[in-house]
């Protein structure tokens, strides 16, 4: 008997990830990946797979599927407000980060994620994925990945691997970190700007814009001024790195950013407060704290730690 | 020459070889990307996972679970990735371009800037035998130098938030090709119907660095009815 999910509804932005795909930046492919690595690792873990297995990433509003096949322990993360409705239409709500399993007939229904932005599915021994180059990774800009390098399509199925993993419920406690303080580290271009300016960044408060997605975050603040040049000769970027365009709104590159670019860098955001600046909300008002290469190298040990320690 | 090395955030670092851009600059870049992407290929060090070259810098992104960045720095000091040598396999390719004010939506800031008709301005353009400095911003996208001094122009300030694939655009002495639709701040002049990039076929991308790009003019119909092999 084949198992597959049925798409009954895609939702906005699902689109399947798993850690990215790497050393294909110099012909212009960004490593993409799942945007909120913690919350991703749970999910795997939650059904027993290995933390990097590929998973359905989702965003605000997720998908409705419709489960076919032979039972199998399924999890999804995030702070998510889902549904399972069994063969009768009867509703029961969800739990995240919390296993549980799914039999035939039976659908899930991912209504919306609750003050966050990025939520995950995993199903145990993993979805079924075309590779390219080693990861299951989706850049719909370049339709790179699975499903054709395209987010969910309503009528889509999705197939699993086979395993005869025996994955017992399981629930893993976790919330979001609250704090709007994100810290980063000086910029390639820092001294391109005016020393009021520099102080601003560090002091002053930017809101998320809804310009906002997997490629980048538009804030809103003070004018960040530049006094030496408004552009500089394109480099390569690197995920977190945040630039300031000649209007003087800073915007944060994530996951699907372009490879290079032009503009002059103020600030990097550290790895360790990735996963909490990406799961802010439009609207949130964020400050930045200028830390030194130590203190990010320190964070991250605690922040890796962390993701094996679930 | 590599200036400088520097941090970039806590999984990244930037190897500099100064600020001028010429193709001299670039070729030292292209070895040390060489030196890096052999030694990545060969497991002679662990943990880095991008490298990306540009006019004048190598992008180095790792893991920091594999490596830390001052390790990586002390590699790259104690090798002589100088004398690596580059292939020269270089090839001329000839790109259709479009130049009709459907297409062309930068035309009334480059006159107002440069002083001279768009006419003037494609007739420079086309006469360009472009050098290709880098490959990225998105897949396959070339970045191609070098144009006429009169058509120097700084980017937009404010970058558009779509620009359709195909459109060429122009930026102080560089020119460039969308790939994708995507974002971004260039000066847009025409449109080609050329394919640079396409993942089903061996080579992904059509130009490498080092290649050289020659524009060919067409008309609307032309560009309408133009059909990737």
């Amino acid at each position: 008997m084949s198992n597959y999910f049925k798409v009954l509804r895609p939702g906005i932005n699902s689109t399947f990830q798993d850690l990215g795909r790497f050393h294909l930046q110099h012909l212009g492919i960004v490593a993409s990946g799942c945007m909120d690595r913690l919350s991703f690792s749970i999910s795997n873990k939650l059904v027993g797979n290995k933390i990097s297995e590929g998973a359905l990433e989702f965003a605000y509003q997720g998908p409705l599927l419709e489960f076919v096949g032979e039972s199998k322990m399924i999890a999804v993360s995030g702070k998510v407000n889902f549904n399972i409705i069994d063969k009768n239409e009867e509703k029961k709500k969800g739990t995240p980060n919390q296993s549980f399993k799914i039999s035939d007939g039976e659908k899930i229904d991912i209504l919306s994620t609750i003050d966050s932005v990025y939520g995950y599915i995993s199903i145990s021994g993993g979805f079924k994925l075309n590779e390219f180059k080693g990861s299951v990774s989706t850049l719909i800009k370049a339709k790179i990945g699975p499903n054709k390098g395209e987010k969910l399509h309503i009528d889509d199925k999705i197939f699993f691997n086979k395993s005869n993993l025996l994955v017992k419920e399981k629930f893993i406690q976790f919330d979001f970190d609250k704090d709007n303080t994100i810290r980063a580290m000086k910029g390639l271009q820092f001294d391109y700007f005016s020393n009021k300016s520099k102080e601003d960044f560090f002091s002053n408060e930017f809101e998320i814009t809804r310009l906002t997605d997997r490629m980048g975050m538009r804030l809103e603040g003070g004018k960040i001024e530049n006094q030496v040049s408004k552009n500089i000769k394109s480099e390569g970027i690197t995920k977190g790195s945040i630039q300031v365009p000649g209007d003087g709104k800073p915007i944060i590159l994530l996951s699907d950013h372009p490879t290079i670019g032009g503009y002059p860098k103020i600030a990097n955001i550290i790895t360790a407060d990735y996963d909490k600046l990406v799961q802010k909300k439009p609207g949130t008002k964020i400050k930045f704290k200028l830390v030194d290469l130590l203190v990010a190298e320190e964070a991250f040990n605690q922040y890796i730690q962390k993701i094996k320690n679930i | 020459m590599l200036k400088k090395i520097s941090n970039i955030g806590d999984c990244g670092i930037s190897c500099d070889f100064g600020d001028e851009v010429n193709k001299k600059t670039n070729k030292e870049v292209i070895k040390l990307f060489n030196f890096i992407q052999e030694s990545v290929k060969n497991e002679k060090i662990k943990g880095i996972l991008n490298y990306t070259p540009s006019y004048n810098k190598l992008i180095i992104n790792f893991d920091l679970v594999d490596i830390k960045s001052n390790e990586i720095i002390e590699f790259i000091k104690s090798n002589d990735f100088s004398k690596t040598i580059l292939s020269e396999k270089n090839k001329i390719i000839e790109i259709p371009i479009c130049y009709d004010e459907e297409f062309a939506l930068d035309v009334k800031r480059l006159e107002e800037k440069t002083k001279l008709t768009f006419k003037e301005i494609t007739e420079s353009h086309l006469k360009t035998d472009f050098f290709v400095y880098m490959i990225g911003f998105v897949p396959g996208q070339p970045f191609l130098g070098d144009l006429n001094k009169n058509l120097y122009h700084d980017r937009l300030d404010t970058p558009r938030v779509k620009i359709k694939k195909g459109s060429v655009g122009i930026v102080e002495k560089f020119c460039t090709i969308y790939t994708f639709e995507s974002p971004g701040g260039w000066n847009i002049i025409g449109k080609t119907p050329l394919d640079l990039f396409n993942i089903n076929k061996k080579n992904t991308s059509l130009l490498l660095p080092g290649d050289t790009v020659k524009f060919k003019s067409i008309t609307k119909k032309e560009l309408l009815s133009f059909k990737n092999e």
